[in-house]
């Protein structure tokens, strides 16, 4: 055991955080500057991370989940406003249905079901209930399932264009039903049912990332205003309530990152099943971290921090998309029990007890 | 980046697993009896000399030198087997190594590493808890020696200690910081006097107190140089907050696991929030568990006495307390009778955020020291 980043790991991760402090958001006003925002689209798709999941030569990915999750991470870090997961997990899809990859210069991504808890599925031809697609800046398709007697193939629905969502960096966009679903074509096999268990421990594994990222950026920003902002005379954060709220929001951020990067192991080097388990672990752990410290930001920021010019809200509504993505801190909560014996019907939702201590 | 064992590290593991299977004392949880506390030096012994303790610790104290990794397995298998977990000592070997010249080094660490001689920690005080530099026990020169005078509370294992790492105030004239040195005190002498201290959950083997009036020692025990006292509790202090230091996982997965037993042999007997408790400490173990693999690997890189232990120990109290919790939902509170109950684990449970520097000062320590926030 030596989970140290190898030279190369940490290389990837250098980059990817020198483009988010480069070309990401520095306050609320620059997620309208086109220019910006284009640069940063650009130097994401030239960097070939969106490809990271597509096949070598003999189908096993370009890179695991570690740097799959090390990029998502600094992206989150810096708010960046360009699509990562979407065509992260788009490019593992076809990977596991031995597709050829989408063609060069176009952005696909994936839909969800509507609570976002799930992939879509659904036959060809006209979408028969709605769902999302997540990260559509710039995409033009969207990748569902489509189920057969043995698992599952692709299809790819035709997006609407134009984008909305509560997370202001990564836009969503609802597929009605009736949407045109067409067949992906050249796909070498179907996905099993354990491939695509699989394909959503590694789509929770960089969710974690993302929140993990979200946090650390929620954290930086809170304590630097908390060196700045003077009362009484003082910066705020020579006040013990100050520092103990921030000090919390660190160790939970820690913690976090642990098993976040356990999870992003695990998706490549763990059958399916204990694959999901550690997924599902590091989400319980990380979505319940983010929403508090994301929250702990805001507090830290007083008034200004509830105002729509403060980033704390952009962290926030950032955690709370990856949040939802393959299921929160319940439904994880449950899969982490499925996988010890214990299967509950009851619903375990997060709620007021949940949050951390 | 490898989660896995090397080949290496999975034989290491067949052997400890096939060990433990021969040689599981069946003590109960730790934090639950005073049966685990007087059968842990037994343990502690037969551990070692079966080459599965004090792995990380060069060999010439007694270690065997291994890659600090190796603790993360003993600690999985440990847990596995439902078997006591491994002695925390580490940070007094840490700080004898990193403070103690040659001789002291050779005398005393083996014997701590092997489990022949015991040892306290004579640290706090009952007017120097938090405050520990403006601790008041005094170390007065008398030719070769020191005479020992004062009062020191959360002993561990006072009462069968051979020797104590004491912290005394060997020159009141210079600043509080400045005057403490710290000693290889020998505990079997006159003018010692020891008294268990009694636990909310009933337990009194793990805690002492202890009242200094005279007793000797020697000059040449002085771990350090006089006035390095202060550095040296800080060395120690920021290892005993770590998890990895102290072997706690193998103790919290133990208890989960058990927990996770009970609910399975009857699911229908336990409610939303019992489960829900149940799945938290589930979480928070094995966050525990990965939190250490990743600090034992950077120490790959070479040890660092940093504040980062602060995070690990607030991270463990987390654990601590989320498993206490989980103990209490589902084991109830019901009976307190016989010695390892649920209700003790709780109780236990709530010492963590206390012992080795409270939470409030590790969140101190982590605001200004990691976060650099003003003080």
């Amino acid at each position: 055991m030596d989970v140290r980043l190898s030279p190369e790991q940490r290389a990837l991760r250098d980059s990817a955080a020198q483009v988010a402090d480069r070309l990401g958001p520095q306050a609320v006003g620059q997620l309208d500057d086109r220019e910006r925002a284009a640069k940063l689209d650009a130097a994401v798709a030239a960097s070939g991370w969106r490809e990271l999941r597509t096949p070598t030569d003999d189908g096993t990915p370009l890179a695991s989940g570690v740097e799959v999750g090390l990029v998502a991470e600094e992206l989150g870090r810096g708010l960046a406003d360009t699509p990562f997961v979407g065509p992260t997990l788009a490019a593992e899809l076809r990977r596991l249905a031995a597709a050829p990859p989408a063609p060069a210069g176009v952005v696909e991504t994936v839909a969800f079901v509507p609570d976002l808890g799930a992939l879509a599925a659904a036959g060809v031809g006209a979408l028969p209930t709605s769902a999302v697609a997540i990260d559509v800046l710039g995409a033009s398709s969207a990748l569902v399932l489509v189920p057969s007697d043995d698992g599952f193939a692709l299809g790819a629905a035709t997006l609407p264009g134009g984008g909305t969502g509560s997370d202001l960096t990564r836009p969503v966009a609802a597929l009605a039903p009736g949407t045109n679903v067409a067949p992906v074509p050249d796909q070498g096999r179907v996905i099993s049912p354990a491939a695509l268990t699989g394909c959503t421990a590694l789509g929770l594994a960089v969710t974690c990332a993302d929140l993990v990222g979200t946090m650390r950026g929620a954290v930086d920003l809170a304590s630097g205003y908390a060196k700045e902002r003077r009362q009484y005379g003082v910066a705020i954060g020579s006040f013990q309530a100050v520092q103990h709220l921030l000090a919390d929001a660190l160790v939970a951020t820690e913690g976090a990152r642990s098993v976040a990067l356990h999870a992003a192991w695990a998706a490549d080097a763990l059958a399916p099943p204990e694959a999901l388990a550690a997924a599902a672990l590091a989400k319980a752990w990380c979505s319940r971290a983010a929403r508090t410290v994301c929250e702990t930001a805001i507090q830290v920021h007083g008034g200004i921090g509830n105002t729509w010019e403060c980033l704390a809200h952009v962290h926030l509504r950032r955690a709370l998309l990856s949040t939802d993505l393959f299921g929160g801190t319940g439904p994880s909560l449950a899969r982490v029990l499925a996988h010890r014996g214990i299967h509950d019907e009851i619903d375990l939702r997060i709620g007021a007890s949940d949050a951390v201590r | 980046m490898q989660f896995g064992d090397s080949p290496d590290e999975g034989a290491f593991r067949r052997e400890l697993r096939a060990w433990i299977g021969d040689n599981n004392p069946g003590l109960p949880t730790s934090s639950t009896s005073d049966d685990y506390w007087t059968g842990q030096a037994a343990w502690h012994q037969a551990l070692y000399d079966a080459g599965f303790f004090g792995l990380s610790w060069p060999a010439e104290v007694g270690g065997r030198g291994l890659p600090s990794v190796y603790d993360v397995i003993v600690d999985e298998e440990l847990a596995a087997a439902g078997a006591p977990p491994r002695p925390s000592l580490g940070y007094l070997v840490h700080g004898i190594l990193e403070h103690g010249n040659d001789d002291i080094r050779r005398r005393f660490v083996p014997g701590l590493v092997s489990g022949r001689e015991r040892w306290c920690q004579g640290f706090s005080e009952p007017d120097a808890g938090s405050d520990l530099a403006s601790l008041r026990t005094r170390a007065e020169r008398d030719g070769n020696e020191y005479v020992i005078t004062g009062h020191k509370v959360w002993t561990s294992h006072s009462d069968v200690a051979d020797w104590c790492l004491l912290l005394a105030r060997t020159d009141p004239s210079v600043p509080k910081h400045k005057g403490l040195s710290a000693f290889a005190l020998p505990m079997r002498q006159p003018g010692i006097e020891q008294r268990p201290l009694r636990m909310i959950n009933g337990i009194t083997k793990e805690f002492g107190e202890v009242v200094f009036d005279g007793p000797r020692v020697p000059a040449a025990n002085m771990i350090g140089q006089p006035g390095e006292g202060w550095r040296l509790a800080m060395t120690i202090l920021s290892h005993e907050r770590e998890p990895g230091e102290l072997g706690y996982v193998a103790r919290y997965t133990k208890v989960v696991n058990d927990l996770v037993g009970l609910v399975r042999a009857d699911p229908a007997a336990y409610g939303t929030e019992q489960v829900r408790d149940l799945g938290w400490a589930v979480v928070e173990a094995e966050m525990l568990r990965l939190h250490v693999c990743r600090r034992l690997s950077d120490r790959l890189d070479g040890i660092s006495h940093g504040p980062e232990g602060s995070v690990d120990k607030l991270l463990m109290t987390s654990v601590e307390q989320a498993v206490g919790h989980a103990a209490l939902a589902v084991g109830g509170a019901a009976h307190d009778d016989g010695d390892d109950t649920w209700l003790k684990v709780y109780l236990y449970s709530r010492a963590q955020s206390v012992m080795g520097g409270t939470s409030q000062i590790q969140r101190n320590l982590v605001a200004t020291r990691i976060l650099g926030l003003p003080t």
